[in-house]
């Protein structure tokens, strides 16, 4: 076991252990190791993972470790952990997307973003639980187990990438990468209190993402705060000839531009979404967080959305449509689970192998999208959905030609109990009433944790930039970082489990 | 607009879902509140206005069509549900004679 105290170096941001493993006082092989034993010691509260690859962990680690020792200037989080969503392909390993569908799936090549992780050195510890394919805002969708929020266990982590959230706020990894279709990365962060980053639509190759909404999915980083997601972005973006939504656009010194300097940022508060359909405690948080960017000589005025209100009907039509599409391909045929009854010819094969490899939500998704889709009704809805999608982009440019960066809350709520919305999908919905515009519009957004419910529960302030311009969002993040300490509250789990 | 069960057993049967009884009540049910909320567009005036397709405005892209090695056949086929050494096995689909 660890000594007393080792594991505090897991509290610590990906950008602080990469500086100890710079000047050598730790090595990736510790770090690696420390992560995999908080990992076993936690799993049996928080069900943050769905694999654990302590093997190939350990294989990184070493390689990085010698990589140094030969004096190979190596990228700056080399060494540092991580852990990837279940979404994502790991090569030879396990990925389920949290569907009895793939139960059985192993990744047959690396995604780009896994591809560039393991290029940069750092070692994949495992895979995080989700919702069955990215749909749902509590992981409760998981067709193996639901994810227990680590500062309340009797509580969700959000979703869908729930299981990265859950295992960067209780510090079993410094760093995880998430999915984000309608909020996914952002909303999770919120009820972890961690910090979580949309990238701006095309940013991020999707290349060995298994795709959800293909007009909506960005891949992004969840951390402990805003330098390692500026550090742990500029690792995993850029264009890919793999991925041909992939823009081919320039990515900044993302770490460098965080000068801590706001002075003249002009600051939007979303009205729309500071009114009674959000709780009285996150308006509040917010209202707090506002005031301290303003103290740090940004100038904050009121910004409106005025279609906001459609977003709901807009997202839960593209989104399933697009849903519909992509997970055509679970037909039983070349991967992933077939039916063991005996069908009558090769539809009613397909018919009975989804209806057994998919989750209810997941067929929800794919009725309501062939729905919209169908003959006599696309028209007036998908068609109808895309056009209230171009006014909805026309309001977010008007308030960035107005202001540099809106800020709103992430989510209406904190965290909820689990079961609490399971059984009324359209509340479950609601959860991400703040997050989904932002993809509709294919802009940048990212999640600070900017106070505590009275019951302790994490609050998370949103911020939204311009396209490409994620370096504005995390730059006013960081420098509201910098003067907070809500990011740097550790839930009390990392401390009863026997771990210091 | 409203959704008789039947065109709600039709959607079932176009997404390839076989459904009991009690799943396509529930899936009814389902499809009545969702409808009532995207029934709310309809009073958006969009005359005029574009659909967006894609949020980011690009042009196609194109690369040279080059020969690359392939993936390794037995590691696709290894995940396969049936499988020989060169092919996915799918279910019998003609009758016998």
């Amino acid at each position: 076991m660890a000594a007393n105290g080792d594991f505090s170096l897991l509290e610590r941001p990906a950008h602080e252990l990469a500086a100890l493993l710079d000047s050598g006082e730790v090595s990736s092989a510790e770090l690696t190791r420390l992560a995999l034993e908080r990992i076993e010691a936690l799993e049996p509260s928080l069900k943050a993972f769905l694999t654990i690859t302590p093997e190939q962990a350990r294989e990184a680690a070493e390689a990085v470790d010698s990589a140094r020792a030969r004096s190979e200037s190596p990228s700056p989080l080399a060494g540092v952990p991580i852990a990837i969503k279940d979404n994502m392909c790991v090569d030879g390993v396990a990925c389920t997307c949290a569907s009895k569908i793939l139960e059985s799936y192993r990744a047959v090549y690396d995604a780009t973003v896994v591809e560039r992780v393991k290029a940069a050195g750092m070692p994949i510890v495992g895979k995080t639980n989700m919702d069955e394919f990215a749909m749902g805002s509590s992981t409760e969708n998981s067709a193996f187990y639901p994810t227990h929020n680590p500062w309340d266990t009797g509580k969700v982590p959000g979703g869908s990438s729930g299981g990265s959230a859950a295992a960067v706020a209780a510090r079993q990894v410094p760093l995880a990468l998430g999915s984000d279709t309608g909020g996914s990365i952002r909303q999770p962060a919120s009820f972890c209190g961690v910090t979580g980053l949309k990238p701006t639509y095309g940013r991020v190759s999707r290349y060995g993402l298994v795709a959800y909404g293909s007009s909506l999915d960005q891949i992004g980083p969840l951390t402990t705060d805003c330098r390692d997601a500026a550090l742990l972005t500029r690792v995993i973006a850029g264009a890919d000839p793999r991925d041909t939504t992939c823009a081919d656009v320039e990515v900044p010194d993302l770490a460098a531009a965080l000068t801590g300097d706001i002075k003249g940022l002009r600051i939007g508060i979303i009205q729309e979404l500071m009114t009674e359909g959000i709780d009285a405690e996150v308006r509040g948080a917010i209202g707090k967080a506002a005031e301290a960017l303003e103290d740090l000589g940004a100038s904050v005025g009121e910004a409106t959305i005025p279609h906001i209100d459609y977003s709901l009907p807009v997202y839960y039509l593209i989104a399933p449509a697009e849903a519909s599409s992509n997970l055509a391909r679970f037909d039983g045929m070349r991967y992933g689970h077939r039916t063991d009854q005996k069908a009558s010819g090769h539809i009613d094969m397909y018919s009975r192998t989804r209806s057994e490899g998919f989750g209810d939500e997941v067929k929800r998704r794919i009725m309501t999208g062939t729905y919209a889709l169908s003959a006599g009704y696309y028209d007036a809805y998908y068609l109808k959905a895309q056009k209230v999608r171009t006014l909805l982009r026309r309001d977010f440019e008007a308030a960035l030609e107005k202001f540099d960066i809106l800020i709103s809350p992430t989510a209406p709520m904190t965290a909820f109990g689990i079961g609490e919305l399971v059984d009324d999908p359209i509340a479950m919905y609601m959860a991400d009433i703040c997050t989904f515009t932002v993809n509709l519009a294919g802009i940048p957004g990212l999640s600070v944790p900017c106070g505590f419910s009275e019951a302790g529960m994490p609050i998370g302030m949103q911020l939204v930039g311009r396209a490409f311009d994620e370096a504005t969002i995390l730059r006013a993040g960081e420098a509201y970082q910098e003067a907070t300490d809500h990011h740097r509250r550790v839930p009390e789990i990392t401390a009863k489990e026997g771990l210091s | 607009m409203s959704i008789t069960r039947d065109d709600v057993a039709h959607v079932a049967e176009l997404a390839r879902l076989a459904m009991t009884d009690e799943e396509l009540d529930e899936m009814h049910g389902h499809f009545g509140a969702i409808l009532e909320h995207f029934a709310r567009l309809a009073a958006v005036d969009t005359e005029g206005v574009e659909p967006t397709f894609h949020p980011l405005v690009r042009r196609n892209v194109t690369r040279p069509d080059q020969i690359r090695p392939p993936m390794d056949r037995s590691k696709l086929l290894a995940n396969a549900p049936s499988a020989d050494d060169e092919c996915f096995l799918a279910p019998q689909i003609m009758e016998d004679e």
